[in-house]
């Protein structure tokens, strides 16, 4: 029969639609802003009587307590705004001291049955939320030389291990290292050497200028992309580590091209904190205890990190810091005793053993050097004024008794648990940047600014929404309902989707929903104006039905796949806000070409479809010919 | 807006002068780019910005006088929104602590004001920027050539592309004489024009190589006159409903995306006409004839100018 799906068709409709508003749904359910309180080390649990305390000091202060609850080991004491949130953190870290962390977070508030099955909101982006993002870039050159300065150093010590005389050795202009020998043979037999070690290396025998034999090193292009991606890697975990100590709550950390790393931390107001936590180059050191005998100039008192009554002398002078630390894993000894593995890079692996060899049964510590701001209230000429403080807090994470002389590789052991392993292998890598990096791009918004920005992308899209919805009305009247009902769907089918693949909304992509919205009738406005010439040509209502569905869909997929193709080019090449549109806009496309199709026809169908029909309610006087 | 009269309005009686009006604003569009040039935003050059929000409107000029006396050189004060938001951009963009001494530099006046966001962009990544956008750009437009031929035919690919480039530049080209800040959310317009205007344009010359194959009389600047005629309201309507949610958004869209609106709207415009008079004018000019477009006769298959049909799939539906 003409104009008429089969069940099974409409069901599938239905389901879509279904399917669609259940996960559109949660959009309703904005995420709370909210503060998170968790445990400063891993011993460390909230319970009831901490919570009362951050809520009631919460509420002291003025400031709306929307809920308080305790999750797995955290508590959420949920505010009513993001400026609440800003005020409310220092108030809660005041009322419950250092042995808490207490961070900014966003509290889903999604009814626990569509939390399980996945349903979630849409996550807000920095232009929405407030917030810095940084673009930072990793020096490659560097990268490249100090690799370059590691391997140099373990060929020159195998080469007078194996007793080849060579001279030169060191790091050239051109990446590469260049080794002069005196005959034939020990050129020969370090080309062996190096070639059995090392096959990262390409090897090229030449006649110096003088006539002399050389050996030249360099690094294959492919090699030098490890080193880069490794750099890259590195420092993208050695970030995501220190944004965690830095206490903000959903931070994103991302590689961004070859070199960069962008870094964005929703609701982090200072900026300045931020970037040195960040770009902070060592924070780790590895010094020897000091002797009974050493004068006190050369000594240094330091506090255990995990209890700070204990103290230990230690002599000032560092052995290497944390920049040295290759990799650190946490792992078992024989007795099935927590220890971490740690490897150094080739010069901290000479430093360490140069000064280990003459310390055996000494003891040596690893010092972790935390990057605190504390703000203090100070008044200059009777106005307060609080003032930010940079502080470098040094202390003990481990003491252990050297066993041997350590090289490269070696491990700290007697430490108490798993988990002090585990966070102690972690520290160490976090302390570790593989190659300094700095900042190219920064951006701040305030809070003020994204709930701005909130208000206005709500209002824009309701009132096109609204004004789209007029126009179909008045100049299509039925089949305007028709399209209005689809045009609906479709936004909700669009938001569905949007939440299911987890999409950041920004201010652009709030932008490409209101183009899409408008964008989105017309694939109905090409049905309708076929239909409406079919009915002119004389056509009988039913055949117009089918034959304006039909006819208008060439026309449709083809001006949709363009531009759908120029919006996944605009996704490919772009950054940030240009991305957040594209993908709205990719997406309205496909949600807006399912719903003028399938859902619109579908409708049509069960209005008009099966029966005859005299007049279609399609606008303007020629539709009863 | 109503249904237009049954008898063919005569559009291409006037596509001399459109073409002519064409060629002027593209051209003035190039001069002015050249004259004046792009108000390229902070994405492009590198540099920082600060916006503050003042609790009341300051003196613009006091502001200046504050800033060169705390020894800025470069910078650039003006109001944002309304009269208490201030927008300070400097050129200076050695320095990414720039925005917060100049926050706290004005501060020291006694002013009270809110920092409401701040930007520093490094040089180098705005270089990049705008090589990866020229590039982008272009790509589009190849793409959509090249889609375009294969779909089409080789003669609509060129006429669908170039409206498209003259769409971009007469928007750039007003961009230039106004010297309205050309950002990253601008370039995400003009690629939305180019895939709004390229819409337009594949539905007119859709309907074109139908009406070649169906209607028998008729030379081709009449087959393309009716073609523009039958699909002519559904041109507006879309037109209509797109500028219509895009005025919402200039309004109430905020600050930030106010340009990226203004591109739109300029773009919907002239996308619009473009795809009437510039699109269909090449085509006449490049001489497409029914012989072009009509499919290769196969075995069994009688009459070449049967139109094409859609996936009998569809009509199942």
């Amino acid at each position: 029969m003409l104009n008429k799906y089969p069940l099974w068709k409409n069901l599938v409709i239905l389901a879509v639609v279904v399917i669609g508003f259940v996960y559109a749904l949660p959009n309703l359910y904005p995420d709370d802003f909210a503060v998170q309180i968790t445990g400063a080390r891993s011993s460390t649990t909230i319970d009831e009587r901490a919570l009362e305390r951050a809520v009631s000091s919460v509420k002291d202060a003025g400031i709306d307590v929307k809920s308080a609850s305790l999750q797995d080991r955290n508590g959420l004491v949920r505010v009513t705004g993001p400026e609440a949130q800003l005020k409310a953190r220092p108030i809660v870290q005041a009322a419950l001291g250092e042995d808490y962390l207490v961070a900014l977070n966003m509290a889903p508030s999604t009814p626990d049955w569509l939390r399980s099955i996945g349903a979630g909101p849409m996550k807000l982006g920095l232009d929405l939320r407030g917030g810095v993002h940084f673009l930072l870039e990793v020096d490659m050159d560097s990268a490249l030389a100090q690799r370059l300065d590691a391997y140099s150093s373990e060929i020159k010590r195998e080469l007078r291990d194996e007793r080849i005389r060579y001279r030169g050795g060191d790091v050239g202009d051109n990446r590469d290292i260049v080794l002069t020998f005196r005959d034939e043979s020990s050129r020969t037999e370090a080309f062996e050497l190096v070639k059995r070690q090392y096959n990262e290396f390409l090897l090229d025998e030449r006649r110096g200028d003088e006539s002399e034999y050389e050996l030249v090193l360099s690094l294959a292009e492919k090699e030098i992309r490890q080193i880069e991606d490794y750099a890259v890697e590195q420092n993208l975990t050695t970030i995501r580590n220190r944004v965690n100590e830095l206490g903000v709550a959903e931070p994103i950390v991302q590689r961004q091209g070859r070199a960069r790393i962008v870094v964005e931390l929703p609701g982090v107001q200072d900026t300045a904190q931020a970037k040195r936590v960040l770009g902070a180059t060592a924070n780790l050191e590895f010094r020897l205890e000091a002797r009974q005998d050493a004068p006190s100039g050369a000594t240094e008192v330091l506090p255990f990190r995990n209890d700070p009554n204990r103290t230990a002398r230690l002599e000032r002078e560092v052995i290497v810091t944390g920049n040295n630390v290759a990799n650190a894993q946490q792992a078992f000894d024989e007795n099935s005793q927590p220890q971490v593995n740690i490897t150094m890079d080739g010069p901290g692996g000479d430093m360490m053993n140069r000064a280990t060899r003459d310390a055996i049964k000494r003891r040596m510590a690893v010092i972790f050097i935390e990057f605190r701001t504390e703000t203090e209230e100070r008044r200059v000429d009777g106005v307060v004024e609080t003032v930010d403080k940079r502080v470098e807090e040094r202390s003990i994470i481990s003491l252990a008794t050297i066993q041997s002389a350590l090289g490269a590789s070696f491990r700290i052991t007697g430490l108490d648990s798993i988990n002090e392993a585990s966070e102690l292998a972690l520290l160490l890598r976090a302390g570790s940047l593989a190659a300094p990096m700095y900042f190219v791009e920064e951006r701040t918004i305030g809070p003020s600014l994204g709930q701005k920005n909130i208000d206005a992308g709500f209002m824009s899209v309701t009132l096109g929404f609204v004004l789209v919805l007029a126009y179909m009305l008045v100049y299509y009247r039925g089949f305007g309902v028709v399209a209005n009902v689809a045009l609906t769907i479709n936004l909700m089918l669009l938001l569905a989707c949007m939440s299911i693949l987890s999409a950041t909304l920004t201010l652009p992509g709030i932008a490409g929903i209101v183009l899409t919205v408008g964008m989105a009738v017309d694939a109905n406005v090409l049905i309708f104006e076929r239909i409406k010439e079919e009915l002119r040509s004389g056509m009988p209502p039913q055949s117009a039905i089918n034959a304006g569905y039909s006819r208008a869909f060439v026309s449709i997929v083809d001006a949709n796949i363009t531009t759908l193709l120029v919006a996944v080019i605009l996704f490919a090449m772009g950054s940030g806000p240009v991305k957040g549109f594209a993908i709205t806009l990719c997406i309205g496309i496909l949600t807006s070409m399912f719903s003028a199709l399938v859902v619109s026809r579908g409708i049509v169908n069960a209005t008009y479809g099966g029966r005859k029909v005299q007049k279609l309610s399609i606008g303007g006087k020629l539709a009863n010919v | 807006m109503s249904d237009v009269d049954k008898k063919p309005i005569d559009f291409m009686g006037i596509r001399k002068a459109a073409a002519i009006m064409s060629i002027l604003l593209v051209i003035g569009s190039v001069i002015a780019l050249g004259v004046r040039g792009l108000n390229l935003g902070l994405d492009f050059t590198g540099g920082a910005s600060v916006e503050l929000d003042y609790q009341q409107a300051p003196d613009l000029n006091s502001i200046r006088n504050t800033l060169t006396d705390a020894g800025y050189v470069n910078f650039v004060v003006q109001n944002f929104g309304d009269e208490s938001s201030v927008l300070v951009r400097l050129s200076d963009a050695f320095d990414d602590e720039l925005a917060g001494r100049v926050t706290k530099d004005l501060r020291a006046t006694g002013d009270e004001l809110e920092l409401v966001s701040s930007a520093f962009v490094g040089s180098q990544v705005g270089d990049e920027l705008k090589e990866d956008s020229g590039l982008g750009l272009l790509l589009a437009l190849a793409v959509v050539l090249i889609y375009v031929g294969m779909r089409f035919q080789f003669k609509f690919g060129i006429a669908s592309v170039l409206p498209l480039a003259h769409d971009v530049i007469i928007i750039l080209g007003v961009f230039a004489v106004f010297q309205w800040t050309f950002d990253l959310s601008v370039l995400a317009a003009l690629l939305a024009v180019i895939g709004y205007s390229l819409n337009d344009t594949i539905v007119v010359a859709d309907r074109i190589r139908e009406n070649f194959r169906k209607m028998r009389v008729g030379d081709s600047e009449h087959v393309i006159n009716e073609s523009i005629h039958q699909t002519i309201s559904r041109t507006l309507n879309t037109s209509g409903t797109t500028l219509v949610v895009l005025i919402a958004l200039y309004f109430l869209g905020g600050e930030a995306i106010n340009n990226f609106a203004i591109a739109l709207i300029i773009g919907v415009v002239v996308g619009t006409y473009s795809s009437i008079y510039v699109a269909a004018s090449l085509l006449i000019a490049f001489g497409v004839s029914r012989e072009d477009l009509i499919i290769p006769p196969k075995e069994g298959v009688e009459g070449a100018e049967k139109d094409e049909q859609p996936p009998e799939w569809l009509n199942r539906m």
